[in-house]
């Protein structure tokens, strides 16, 4: 079993996308809801902003981010030759 | 089904579930049809119960196996839009069925903690662990921990970490189960939790996991057909807008403008003023025990035995009133420590009930900044501990070894959360919509004339509705009101004015989604005993056959066991569940995240890791959870539900300070890694089970 430059480009660019995926998860989560008392002054499509993001906005982030993620890396692993079984 | 393409079982299994699914409605139809021929509300739900647990049952013999592979892992062959459907069922429990949108009506913005925590748990499972837990390809994952650290040890604590937070989780479900058989079939209590685990069993033991999946399945379509239907007609009824979660944008405003109306109404302030007038009258009391309190005690039962006197001795006996008194006295609490308890109790009861009414959409309320802090402090450690708990639940991460590879398993999880997603952005919009029918229709309605549900759920249990005219006016003042957290959704369908046949599916839903939680616990408890236990650690020569038949016996000893605890009806169910997250983000998450992506960690790191997370959440819960009689000081006015928010860093700090310290783990080791790394190399390492 063979590690080459390839297959450690394609780890790093798995990192880097896991890091900045992760950052907008915590930023749905975490900065918006330390911040929920100032946010709700906002409103949204009727909702107070901090409210509507702990009930709707941040669980669509979650579904998009996972989305993103699981195409992307399929993608990636053809370009990078680590897929597997049939094409 | 072996010679069949996976394109194939996609599409006749896609067929399956639509034929039944359509079934399923043409059954709810016939029923309501029956209904208004008038069938009795007893026997609908008696139907729907068994009608349930016969389908599931059948859906478990028609998938029972003799193969090691079927049985632990479903033949890895579940396709990613199933696996999804598998695992909001075996995710959804009965607390996020039927407690949560009560939680959200009684806390507001704050009770969120648990509609984000629940959710976002799955970005951590998709970016660390499903893609990775597939490409290792085992049955559990003490089998990982094993692997990746070596030795028995790390296997070792895994097993009894995930036997731990999975039983304790357990016990909830078995405890929904025996609560709702009990409520809509008139069953005791005990008979209904036996009679929900006869359902169970037969799913999981003559299939495994092949079995559970494919109930699971069927259990979802139920569930979310059930949680939708009156939400929905609730939405309609009350906006014209047949989708909730976009049209109680507006009713949230309503019902802002109606708290405002409530805060400033001078017969709800006089509710309140009685309550206060409780509240102090207990806490003078709880002062006087404290200065003596053997005399108080004696003094305080003294009079609750001369109040029954008195009332016998009375010209014209009050019946009722003696029987109170009766009951008082019984039960009296037995020293002077159980009756500050209880004078506590009724203190913050009537403190609660005499505070103003809380904006629904207000973060972290309190009464000056730093009590506002600290809930937004314990907010946020809550939806933390959540989301990676999420993220260690063995029975949930089990779940993604079963399907074809590794595309299919990060697919998957997207699929999971967009089937979970569906019921938890929903239960927001139920909590809304049922506070603006409270809020409007029943608060200022008249004691003689309340709505029908209200009285009704009044007759069935007291804990779940309370109404009472505290200040003798004759109309409803909402501090009158107590509604139990689990009433909101059982009782949507009599609020929305639905037929009875729509309840009977409410709880049929709600019996779903515990049994589904309960299989795949119980089948990650027992394959925990006899998949690393037995097989890996005492007998790895045992033939298949020997192998299965333990796991089955271990499957029907550990149900058994666990629905006995529950008839015992142990303490605080929500703490139980949020004590079953916190302890495994605290045992799992540090140790299977560094195996993946720290080459360097090692054994020694593991355990400690392990060790010192569990060691520490298991600890704080002990010395700060009332139960346990310790209370101790909060560290830095942590809550114990949130205990992990300790367990993680330490966790981690444990499995960086014992791997630096020890020697790098071995080539092998390291070409694990890479393996479980890359979906597919040149000249691989071969770690799948058959």
């Amino acid at each position: 079993m063979e590690i080459t430059d390839k297959h450690r480009e394609y780890w790093r660019k798995n990192l880097s996308m896991t890091g900045v995926l992760l950052a907008i998860w915590f930023i749905a989560t975490f900065v918006v809801s330390w911040y929920a008392r100032e946010l709700n002054a906002f409103t949204i499509a009727g909702f107070p902003f901090a409210f509507y993001m702990a009930a709707q906005g941040a669980l669509i982030i979650y579904v998009i981010v996972i989305w993103f993620y699981a195409h992307r890396m399929n993608q990636l692993d053809k370009e990078y030759g680590v897929h597997e079984g049939e094409d | 089904m072996t010679t069949q393409t996976q394109a194939q079982f996609f599409s006749s299994l896609k067929k399956y579930y639509t034929f039944y699914t359509g079934g399923f409605i043409l059954f709810v139809i016939a029923l309501a049809i029956l209904e208004q021929m008038g069938l009795p509300n007893r026997w609908i739900g008696y139907i729907f119960l068994f009608a349930t647990i016969a389908l599931y049952a059948g859906i478990g013999i028609m998938s029972k196996t003799a193969d090691v592979a079927e049985y632990y892992v479903a033949g890895r062959r579940v396709p990613a839009f199933f696996n999804g459907m598998a695992t909001g069922a075996d995710w959804m429990s009965a607390a996020s069925f039927i407690g949560m949108a009560g939680t959200l009506y009684a806390a507001g913005y704050d009770g969120l903690a648990f509609v984000m925590g629940w959710t976002g748990g799955y970005c951590l499972v998709a970016l660390f662990l499903a893609p990775y837990l597939r490409k290792f390809g085992q049955f559990t994952i003490p089998d990982f921990l094993g692997a990746r650290y070596g030795g028995n040890l790390p296997r070792t604590i895994g097993v009894i970490a995930a036997v731990v937070c999975s039983f304790t989780y357990v016990i909830a479900q078995i405890y929904g189960v025996g609560l709702i058989t009990s409520r809509f079939t008139g069953m005791e209590f005990a008979y209904g939790v036996f009679a929900g685990l006869a359902g169970i069993l037969v799913c999981s033991f003559l299939g495994g996991m092949r079995a559970v999946t494919w109930t699971q399945v069927a259990q979802y379509i139920i569930l979310i057909i059930a949680y939708m239907i009156p939400v929905v007609w609730l939405s309609v009824q009350q906006t014209g807008n047949p989708i909730p979660q976009i049209a109680y944008g507006q009713q949230l405003q309503k019902v802002g403008d109606l708290e405002k109306k409530l805060n400033a109404d001078p017969k709800e302030l006089e509710v309140r003023g009685i309550f206060k007038e409780k509240q102090n009258a207990a806490e003078a009391q709880i002062k006087e025990l404290d200065t003596d309190a053997a005399a108080f005690y004696a003094a305080a039962q003294a009079k609750a035995e001369a109040k029954l006197a008195e009332l016998k001795a009375a010209p014209t006996p009050d019946a009722k009133a003696i029987e109170g008194a009766e009951k008082a006295l019984k039960e009296f609490p037995a020293d002077a420590v159980a009756l500050k308890t209880k004078l506590k109790k009724d203190a913050d009861g009537a403190k609660a009930r005499a505070a103003p009414v809380k904006a629904h959409a207000e973060p972290f309320a309190g009464k000056d900044e730093a009590e506002s802090n600290k809930k937004r402090k314990n907010f946020l450690a809550l939806v933390l501990c959540l989301m990676v708990g999420t993220a260690a639940l063995p029975h949930i991460l089990m779940r993604y070894y079963t399907t074809p590879n590794v595309r299919d398993a990060r697919q998957s999880v997207f699929w999971s959360l967009f089937f979970i997603f569906l019921l938890y952005f929903t239960a927001p919009a139920l909590a809304v919509l049922v506070k603006f029918d409270v809020y409007s229709h029943l608060v200022g309605s008249s004691f003689a004339d309340l709505p029908k549900w209200v009285s009704a759920w009044a007759a069935v249990d007291k804990s779940l509705m309370s109404i009472t005219d505290i200040n003798k006016d004759g109309i409803v003042q909402l501090a009158e009101i107590v509604i139990g957290t689990d009433l909101v959704v059982l009782a949507t369908p009599e609020i929305a004015g639905l037929p009875y046949v729509i309840s009977g599916l409410v709880a049929a839903g709600g019996l779903a989604a515990a049994l589904s939680t309960a299989d795949g616990l119980l089948l990650t408890i027992a394959n925990a005993l006899s998949h690393d236990v037995y097989y890996k650690m005492i007998d790895p020569h045992a033939p298949t056959t020997r192998r299965l038949a333990v796991s089955k016996g271990l499957l029907l000893v550990v149900a058994i066991v666990a629905a006995y605890v529950t008839s015992l009806k142990p303490g605080d169910i929500l703490f139980l569940v949020g004590a079953a997250f916190s302890l495994a983000a605290s045992a799992f998450f540090p140790a299977l995240v560094a195996g993946i992506f720290w080459k360097r960690a090692n054994q020694l790191g593991a355990v400690l890791g392990m060790v010192a997370g569990l060691g520490v959440c298991a600890y704080y819960m002990y010395i700060t959870y009332p139960f346990f009689g310790v209370l101790a000081p909060k560290w830095w006015d942590i809550e114990p539900i949130a205990a992990g928010i300790f367990g993680i860093p330490l966790g981690f700090a444990g499995v960086i300070i014992g791997s630096l310290i020890s020697p790098a783990p071995s080539k092998e080791v390291q070409d694990l890694v890479d393996h479980v790394r890359y979906p597919n190399l040149e000249g691989d390492i071969q770690t799948q089970a058959a």
